[in-house]
This record gives structure tokens, C-alpha cells and sequence, in this order.
């Protein structure tokens, strides 16, 4: 057989499935594209339908949905006392408004008490998760006998594999219970119980990482602050510790994320009701359960539509900020503090 | 040197306590789900219908509900994310700004929140892709694509599980010794041969554990497909790809905050979260196994 025949037909074939393969993987990349373009498309009526229908409804509160048991009349009663002109429309007044109260005569989109619900159960999540997750990350690599370390292993691999869901669920049914008859406090789902929830899906995230950061500390570091005298305590708290922080840092960041795009555990776990208040115990409406709670009852096309897409724009670039600065904080931090060692 | 020591032990309890306290966490939520939902599982509840009002009977439906939506999502999921990752670890030179943006989609698609997948489900597959189809195919005003159903679930499921396939297949890949690459090589295969031949059948066993790992994941996922498939009750189960279906986990959410005796059926409701968990969980552990042989391979 000529050999130049032979040749070239083997590069046809390899240059076809070169081809393939290199169009297939641009899927990712075509899809990450599609969420952010069809993400924000349906958003963009918001800011260009301006033109205000301007009638007087009279004011009708309907009962609000709520998605836990508690909460509504409170709610009823705060809308009652504000008032707002523009009706149907989400205005920017309407938008930045404190009062999220789709369903009504008079809908009122305020996104303020769902931005800082969000904030409020993430941070709650966060202070609860961060110590923990730190602390055992550090027990399995500087303390823990190998018995430990080998439980931990499987132990955080089941936390992690639970189903959001289920989380949830044993939330709703047994932590807030468990809670309400520690604190005694009122509502039985509130900020704090949904808050302790997601920790448990929190955890998982910030221990892997960090354990990972700190088993990126070279080992030279720590055996030679060991032969300097120092004892595991201290060397794990003022030598690993401070060499591992930018993993750390990055870990904190994608709990953060995690737990601030989490919505079957806020869903179920935290009274759903759009309040603006401090305390830890009263009910709270996060972005995120909003979205998943109203978006199966609106009408396609309508305003309350068109702001849970506005909401849902709002989560996805926070998290996207979010991870893409853990991103840069491990990758470049990480690379100069140990090549210069 | 007595400050010392107090320091020391109580650092060292400290840390103690954090691992002690997740593995409480683990062990009372799994404990309390296994003890109290075990008595309500019986071969009617996993083979029957509900009845009464979703009060009685069994949860067949939403299984085979959320059997359907991971095969579906699995036959359009795995290929493309199997291709991707041979993309990154085989053709891509790891610097070229097109394989970075393809690393940085990936990772993106990572971090977004399944309620915003959700979102996209709906915007595109439903809205712009469904509509247009309906448009195309049936007499005006007729619904059946632009609307929520098992084909546009699976489908906003499959891209959500896309980057777990790639990041576990690109690890079996990279586990294929790079001596058996430059072997096949130098006998003369071309380098989709070595790819087909030599470089998929040894990392075969990490392919099986990407999937298992999205499966696992999909049937978890509760928040992309409230309302872009999922449904309360179905008196028939799915025949077509336009159906709307039942699934495990928004059954487990539906019947513990919508129903309309709570308490009535909380029997029903632990039950069908021990099953799911049972079922991720087998999942999740023959990927654990699996991958347990890859690294082993590895390290040959």
C-alpha cells in the first residue's frame, strides 16, 4: 500500500474527532453563556416597561403565602400600614420598598427584607460552621489519633452527600423543635433554625478545603517549628494555621456561596415570612425561597415574574463573585506563599 | 509551663469537640430518619400508589419518577461531560486561553445555585425552546412543549451535574499511566486510537464513578425542577417526554409543608426521606469504592 495514502486518511479520522470533541466541549461554555444570557433576559421588562398604570385599587391584602405555619397575620399587619402609589409595577421605589407583597391589590415588590433574610441565615449558617468545620479540619490533621482521622473521613462524606432535602426536612420536624424548647421563644421556624440547618450543609464545603489547605503546608514548616521547641498546640495554631489562611479564606467564601444560594433548607426551615426585624427567632423570607416558593404560581410574562428573575440575577452574580475571588485568592496566594519558601 | 499545658489540652479538646460535634450531626440525623422512617417502608409502600388523598398508600410514582429523571439526564449528561474532560486532559494545551475558558465554564457552572438553574430551565428550555417548538409544530394556541415536563427537568438536571461528570472522568483520565499512552504511541496508533483503545478502557472505572456521582446528585436536587417538571400528584405515571412527573425529593418537600394534614402523614414523609437517602447513599458509596480502585491504580 502506497504510504502517503495510508497517512493521510488517519488524519482526516484524527482531525474529525479532534474536531468533535473540541465542539462538544464548548457546551460548558455555550451553557454558562445560555444561564447568564436567559437569566437576565427575563429580568429586562422590569427596567423597560416604564410606563406606570396608574389606577386605585383599593388596598386588599391577601393572605400571603407562607410556607411554614407562622408569621402571616404579622406580616398582613405591616404592609397595611405602608403605603405605595405605584401599583402593578415594579418601579425602582417599588423595588428598593421594604414591604414583598406579590399577591395583592397592590402588589409590592420590595426586594430589601429578601436581600437581608438572605444575609441574616447565611451569616447565622456561617458563625456556626466556620469554627467547627476549622477546629475538626485542624483535629484530623495536627491532633486526631488514626482511628479518628479514618471516622472523619467517611463522616464527612455522608454530611456531604445528604441531600439538601432531607436536611430540610429533619430541620422542619426535629431541630426546631429541639430549638423552640431550648430558647422557648415563639415561632417554631425562624432565621436561627434554618441558619443552623444550612451549617450542616456548610460544614462539609469549609472542613474539605481547609483540610486540604492545611495539608498543603509543607511538612518542613511544621517539623521545624516542632524541633524549635514548640509544642503540636502551638505549632498548629501559630504556624499551620497562618500558612493555610488563604485556603481558609477561600473555604469561608464558597460556605458563604453555598449557603446564601442553598433554597430546599431555607424553604423548609425558616417560616418564609418577609419581616424586617433583628432577632435570630422570628420567621425570615431568604431570595432564594422566594424564588422556589412563588415562581410555580406566576403568570409567565407578569411583573412578579419578571422579579423573581431579578431576584434569581441577584443570587447567581453573587455567588459568581464570590467563588471566582476564593478562586484567585487560592490560586495566586497559595502559588507566591509557597514557591517563595 | 502550666499555662502551658492548660492551653494545650484546651486546644486540643477544642478541635475535639468541633469533629466530635459533625460526627453527632451525622450520626443523629441519619439515626433519627433510619429509626423513624424504617417502620413505614414495607414492598407496598415502594411498589403502591397514594391513596386517599396522598394520605395512604405508597410512593411507586415518585421513584420511578425520579428513576426516569436521572436516566434521562444521565444519556445527555455523561457523553458530553465525558467528552469535555477528554477535551481538557487529552487535545487541550493546558495554557490556550480557549481550554482555560472552557476550565473557567466548568468551574462557573460549579458554583451557580441549583433555584438559578431552575431559573434557566425555565427561561430557556420551557420558554424560549418549548414555545418555539410549539409554535413550530402544533396548531396555534396549543400547549405541549412550553410547559413544564420530565424532558425540560431532566435536561436543566443534566447541565446541573455536568461539571461533576467532567471533573470525575478527567481524574480517571488522568490516572492512565502516561507510559501506556507513549507505548500506543510509538507502535504507531494515531492519537484517537491511543484515546479509544488504550486511554478510555483504563479509566472506564472513573467514568462509571462520574456518573454515579451525577446520579447521586440529580436525584438529591429538589430546587431545579420545582417548576420545571415536578407535580404534586399524578394519577397516571409519565408516558412521554411532554408529561409532567412525581419525584422523591419534592415529594418529601410537598407532603411536609403543602399537604393538607401534616401530621397525618408524617409516617409517609420519613419513610420517602429514608428512601431517597438510602438511594443516594448506595449511590454515593459505590462511587466512593470505585474511585477507592482508581487511585489505587494510580499508585501502581
Amino acid at each position: 500500500m502506497p504510504k502517503n495514502q495510508l497517512k493521510k486518511k488517519f488524519r482526516l479520522g484524527e482531525v474529525i474527532a479532534e474536531k468533535v470533541v473540541t465542539i462538544v466541549a464548548f457546551f460548558s461554555l455555550a451553557m454558562i453563556t445560555l444561564i447568564f444570557v436567559f437569566v437576565f433576559r427575563e429580568t429586562l421588562p422590569i427596567f423597560f416597561s416604564g410606563n406606570a398604570e396608574v389606577s386605585s385599587v383599593p388596598v386588599q391584602i391577601e393572605q400571603q403565602e407562607t410556607y411554614g405555619d407562622e408569621g402571616i397575620q404579622e406580616v398582613a399587619m405591616q404592609s397595611k400600614t405602608s403605603s405605595h402609589d405605584n401599583e402593578g409595577i415594579a418601579s425602582f421605589d417599588n423595588l428598593t420598598g421594604t414591604t414583598w407583597q406579590p399577591v395583592s391589590g397592590t402588589p409590592k415588590f420590595g426586594i430589601v427584607p429578601l436581600v437581608l433574610g438572605s444575609f441574616k441565615v447565611s451569616l447565622i449558617a456561617v458563625l456556626f460552621a466556620v469554627p467547627i468545620a476549622i477546629l475538626a479540619a485542624l483535629f484530623t490533621s495536627s491532633f486526631a489519633p488514626k482511628w479518628a482521622k479514618e471516622l472523619m473521613k467517611p463522616a464527612i462524606e455522608i454530611l456531604a452527600g445528604i441531600p439538601s432535602v432531607v436536611i430540610g426536612f429533619f430541620a422542619l420536624i426535629v431541630l426546631a423543635s429541639l430549638i423552640q424548647n431550648i430558647f422557648g421563644y415563639q415561632y417554631r421556624l425562624n432565621a436561627f433554625v434554618g441558619g443552623v440547618a444550612l451549617s450542616f450543609a456548610v460544614i462539609p464545603i469549609i472542613y474539605s478545603i481547609t483540610e486540604d489547605a492545611i495539608s498543603r503546608v509543607p511538612r518542613s514548616l511544621t517539623e521545624a517549628s516542632l524541633a524549635l521547641g514548640a509544642s503540636k498546640w502551638e505549632t498548629a495554631l501559630y504556624v499551620v494555621l497562618p500558612a493555610a489562611t488563604p485556603g481558609i479564606f477561600a473555604a469561608v467564601l464558597l460556605g458563604i456561596g453555598r449557603a446564601f444560594g442553598e433554597t430546599m433548607i431555607v424553604l423548609m426551615a425558616t417560616g418564609n415570612a418577609a419581616m424586617l426585624t433583628a432577632s435570630l427567632f422570628e420567621p425570615v423570607r431568604t431570595m432564594s425561597a422566594t424564588i422556589g416558593a412563588e415562581m410555580a404560581e406566576v403568570v409567565f410574562g407578569e411583573t412578579h415574574y419578571n422579579v423573581l428573575f431579578l431576584i434569581g440575577s441577584i443570587l447567581f452574580l453573587f455567588t459568581f463573585v464570590l467563588n471566582a475571588i476564593a478562586e484567585l485568592f487560592v490560586r495566586q496566594r497559595m502559588m507566591k506563599k509557597f514557591q517563595g519558601i | 509551663m502550666i499555662k502551658k499545658k492548660i492551653l494545650n489540652a484546651s486546644v486540643s479538646s477544642a478541635t475535639a469537640l468541633s469533629a466530635f460535634f459533625i460526627l453527632a450531626i451525622v450520626a443523629v440525623v441519619m439515626g433519627n430518619i433510619i429509626i423513624e422512617g424504617s417502620s413505614t417502608v414495607t414492598w407496598e409502600f415502594l411498589t403502591g400508589k397514594p391513596t386517599e388523598g396522598m394520605t395512604q398508600g405508597g410512593i411507586f410514582p415518585a421513584i420511578f419518577g425520579t428513576f426516569l429523571l436521572v436516566v434521562i439526564m444521565s444519556i445527555i449528561g455523561v457523553p458530553i461531560g465525558t467528552i469535555t474532560a477528554i477535551y481538557l486532559t487529552e487535545y487541550a494545551n493546558q495554557h490556550s486561553p480557549f481550554a482555560r475558558l472552557i476550565r473557567f465554564a466548568v468551574n462557573t457552572l460549579a458554583g451557580v445555585p441549583a433555584i438559578v438553574f431552575g431559573l434557566f430551565g425555565l427561561g430557556f428550555f420551557i420558554q424560549f425552546v418549548g414555545s418555539s417548538m410549539d409554535k413550530a409544530l402544533l396548531p396555534a394556541g396549543e400547549l405541549r412543549w412550553g410547559q413544564p415536563n420530565i424532558l425540560w427537568a431532566s435536561l436543566t438536571m443534566a447541565i446541573l451535574t455536568l461539571p461533576v461528570v467532567i471533573v470525575s472522568v478527567e481524574e480517571a483520565l488522568k490516572s492512565v499511566p502516561r507510559e501506556l499512552r507513549e507505548a500506543s504511541l510509538a507502535l504507531g496508533a494515531t492519537k484517537f486510537e491511543t484515546i479509544w483503545k488504550i486511554v478510555l478502557p483504563n479509566s472506564l472505572a472513573g467514568m462509571l464513578t462520574g456518573g454515579i456521582l451525577a446520579v447521586s446528585r440529580g436525584a438529591g436536587e429538589v430546587a431545579p425542577i420545582l417548576f420545571t417538571g415536578a407535580a404534586y400528584f399524578l394519577p397516571k405515571l409519565p408516558n412521554s417526554l411532554s408529561d409532567q412527573f412525581m419525584e422523591l425529593g419534592y415529594h418529601i418537600y410537598i407532603m411536609s409543608t403543602q399537604s393538607p394534614d401534616v401530621e397525618a402523614t408524617r409516617g409517609i414523609q420519613y419513610a420517602t426521606t429514608l428512601v431517597l437517602l438510602v438511594l443516594t447513599f448506595a449511590l454515593n458509596f459505590s462511587a466512593i469504592f470505585l474511585r477507592y480502585r482508581v487511585r489505587k491504580n494510580m499508585a501502581h
